[in-house]
């Protein structure tokens, strides 16, 4: 092989696995991407039903239920404009209370309860989520017609 | 008093750290011999003085000098001696500090052992660590003091995080760090290279051993930090994709593909602007690791103040460094040529292949760790990437590299596969794919395809690095112990495969809740909850559960699970409890009260979990023995350089 076919060899070779390396990225991404809404979006109806999100706020002080003897979870998440009810069934992590930031992962129930699988812990009590701290900074959206 | 002397001591290193970038660079410029020999003395007055900074942080902390802001903010009188030592790295500034003390650990070890190497590139080398310093120390004395005072004195601190109270984490971070610093010295010795326009063999076989010595330290660190995650944070996950944890496997993946590259470029000559390029990488993303880390940019459960100055210089900082070693690469590296050719079944191109998917995996890993910030500049909805993005990402990559893995191992230099050897490899073939159906039918009666992939690839892993001692053994050959330290790290690597396999498929986890006398069954274990109790430790009050395991009647194991208040306050803590074994750990973690004398419960059970953290550490030992290679202490080289890294990896 002559060295310059070689290198139009290599130069293919190249090309070919940063094509493989980005389709694996597309699809890897696809369904992985996680967007993120604060309570007051979910409110307006811009988060989807049916798809997987995450949402965040301040756990609304006195919001905490228990069903006794369960491990049935209720509580609210607020952004202090729009408050959203979030169901989770399942071990709280240590560092989950009330009057403090939490991020939420999970879908849209049908009644418009947020329905988590699971509830993100953090490792500092003084600590806020900065897509939390970003949303309260916001001025609240229109809201929905109707 | 001792705070301002160790404000003192940090400004005093920051001036040598200049004489020593200012002598070396210019004294190798103009080959004068008395300006390389002022740089390495500054090197050791630089060490000597960020010692002496560390020193009087860490006298302020076991004092308990709360008018130290550092001190107040991250320990309190309550807190034991081992862990107010090690609140000395547990926040942004003494993590910074730890950095640059080790930074000039490595750099006094490097200039103790480099004798042998010709005189201006040592001093380049000497002077590029400098520059490195310079950054660092800059970067604490303007945005993040450690020593700065607060007035008025609090009577008590506030209090480590009770989860960072822990042997582990103690000493992960300065592990880690001894990795990521490690890396700095084959990046110099990459942009010394670079600035003299030649890389010779003796260049490749001078930098390997330093690059085992950082990625061996950052593999035990990476390894510590899963093992605290799983024991510690109570979920018994042993790895989330979180950005923390990313920003310390790219950097290793680099150096991954780095020991790799550097083998070709030391027996072959090949791959020499590649090898130097991974250098420059495997540091740039050390670097960044640091900084995303340290700085709270990233979106993530370790949490970080942030400050916006910091940012500015970080950013600031980083550009100049990767900027620089880029531009000086993009400049300089036309200059090496490599030659020679080879055959594609040859031992350079499986290590070709490896590289090429590592730095495959690495890519993907970046672009899924950074996505969500460059979102986040555009003022984009915010978005984070899942961990099934990164499980997928890895695992693609991984299934061939480890499939080439077994063969590649046997390959030789320039030829390729001996006759000899495809028959050997055909027999570990066949015994791989036939134990990954039996250990899946057999012991967890459960034949999924990927499961069978993972068990065979580890079994071919392993069994392909085993023939290696064993044939050398019967043909009465030696094994010396690069080739030693590379079976261990493949069997290793092979063993991490098998734990990942099993416990990824045949985990169990349930969330129950139970009140004492009740029992639940997981995975054939009954878990019968006896007693609940309160208990009293030193700085703690807490609830303990007693939980009597049986399998088929017969008893297995007592897990005792604790849910802890620390009097400093804060949230509660869970204290799991875990009954370890070769086969299984059985998990248990307490929860909360539930009301009507029920407590929740996680209850899990974890197949072949054990083996993910043996085979990191057969890793990081296999990298250990490799560096200590006959070779590298021949007289061209440093005389000792293992020895004294040892020294330097444990301070």
């Amino acid at each position: 092989m002559t060295p310059r076919r070689k290198r139009l060899f290599a130069v293919l070779a190249i090309v070919a696995g940063v094509g493989a390396a980005a389709a694996l990225a597309m699809v890897a991404f696809q369904d992985n991407l996680l967007y993120f809404y604060d309570p007051s979006q979910v409110a307006a109806g811009e988060a989807p039903t049916g798809r997987t999100f995450r949402i965040g706020g301040m756990v609304t002080k006195g919001s905490v239920e228990r069903t006794t003897g369960t491990l049935a979870i209720r509580f609210v998440v607020t952004d202090y404009k729009h408050s959203i009810a979030v169901r989770y069934d399942g071990l709280l992590p240590d560092l989950f209370r009330e009057g403090q930031g939490v991020i939420a992962h999970g879908k849209l129930s049908e009644s418009g309860e947020f329905i988590a699988d699971e509830i993100l812990a953090k490792h500092d009590e003084n600590y806020m989520p900065p897509e939390v701290a970003n949303s309260l900074k916001r001025p609240p959206p229109p809201e929905p017609a109707g | 008093m001792i705070p301002e002397l160790g404000h003192f001591a940090l400004v005093l290193a920051l001036l040598l750290a200049l004489a020593q970038s200012i002598f070396s660079l210019a004294g190798a410029m103009r080959s004068h011999p008395a300006w390389m020999a002022a740089g390495r003395s500054a090197v050791v007055g630089q060490f000597v003085f960020v010692a002496l900074a560390f020193g009087a942080l860490t006298t302020s902390f076991v004092q308990y000098d709360f008018s130290v802001e550092y001190v107040a903010s991250h320990s309190n009188s309550q807190l034991p001696l081992l862990f107010r030592v090690a609140a000395v790295w547990g926040a942004h500034e003494g993590s910074l500090l730890l950095w640059a003390l080790i930074l000039g650990g490595w750099t006094l070890a490097v200039t103790a052992l480099s004798g042998g190497l010709d005189a201006p590139f040592r001093s380049r080398v000497i002077g590029i660590l400098g520059l490195i310093s310079i950054g660092f120390l800059l970067f604490m004395l303007l945005t993040s003091n450690p020593f700065n005072r607060l007035v008025p004195a609090p009577a008590d601190g506030l209090d480590l995080n009770p989860v960072l109270q822990d042997f582990a984490l103690a000493v992960h971070p300065p592990i880690l760090y001894c990795g990521y610093v490690g890396f700095a010295v084959a990046f110099a010795f990459a942009c010394a290279t670079l600035l003299e326009g030649r890389l010779d063999a003796a260049w490749a076989r001078w930098t390997r051993p330093w690059t085992l010595a950082a990625w061996l330290c950052l593999t035990v660190g990476i390894a510590l930090g899963s093992w605290w995650a799983y024991y510690e944070l109570g979920w018994g996950g042993w790895w989330f994709w979180d950005p923390v944890e990313n920003a310390s496997f790219m950097p290793w993946l680099a150096g991954t593909a780095l020991i790799h590259s550097l083998a070709v470029t030391e027996k072959r000559g090949l791959f020499k602007s590649w090898t130097l390029l991974l250098a420059v990488t495997a540091f740039s993303l050390s670097l960044l690791g640091t900084f995303l880390v340290r700085s709270g940019v990233l979106i993530s459960v370790h949490a970080f103040a942030s400050d916006p100055a910091r940012g500015v210089f970080i950013l600031a900082f980083l550009i100049a460094v990767i900027g620089g070693a880029l531009g000086l690469y993009a400049w300089r590296a036309p200059r090496l040529k490599s030659t020679a050719g080879f055959e594609w079944t040859a031992r350079e191109s499986f290590l070709l292949f490896n590289n090429v998917f590592v730095v495959a995996a690495l890519g993907l890993i970046l672009l899924g760790t950074l996505y969500p910030l460059f979102i986040q500049a555009l003022e984009l909805p915010p978005v984070s990437v899942g961990p099934p993005y990164f499980d997928l990402v890895f695992l693609v990559p991984m299934l061939p590299l480890l499939t080439l893995l077994g063969v590649g191992m046997h390959a030789a230099w320039k030829r390729g596969l001996l006759q000899s050897w495809r028959r050997r490899l055909t027999g570990v073939a066949v015994i791989a794919v036939v134990g990954a159906v039996v250990a899946g039918l057999a012991v967890y009666g459960d034949l999924r395809p990927m499961t069978t992939i993972g068990f065979a690839l580890a079994i071919w892993v392993m069994g392909s690095s085993l023939l290696i001692p064993i044939s050398r053994l019967r043909a009465r050959q030696a094994l010396p112990a690069a080739v030693l330290g590379m079976v261990i790290a493949h069997f290793g690597f092979g063993l991490a495969t098998l734990g990942i396999t099993g416990v990824t498929s045949f985990k169990v986890e349930e969330n129950i809740s139970l009140a004492v006398g009740e029992a639940a069954t997981i995975a054939g274990h009954d878990f019968r909850l006896t007693e609940l109790k309160r208990v009293d430790g030193p700085n703690f009050i807490g609830v303990e559960a007693t939980l009597v395991v049986s399998r088929d009647g017969e008893a297995v194991t007592t897990l005792r699970p604790q849910k802890r208040l620390y009097n400093s306050g804060g949230n509660p803590m869970s204290e799991v409890d875990i009954d370890v074994g070769a086969a299984r750990d059985l998990f248990a973690a307490l929860g909360d009260d539930l009301g009507q004398g029920r407590w929740s419960l996680r209850l899990q059970y974890k197949p072949l979990v054990r083996y993910i953290w043996l085979g990191a550490l057969l890793i990081a030992l296999g990298g250990g023995i490799a560096a200590f290679d006959r070779r590298y202490r021949r007289k061209e080289v440093a005389q000792d350089a293992p020895a004294a890294l040892a020294t330097s990896a444990s301070r």
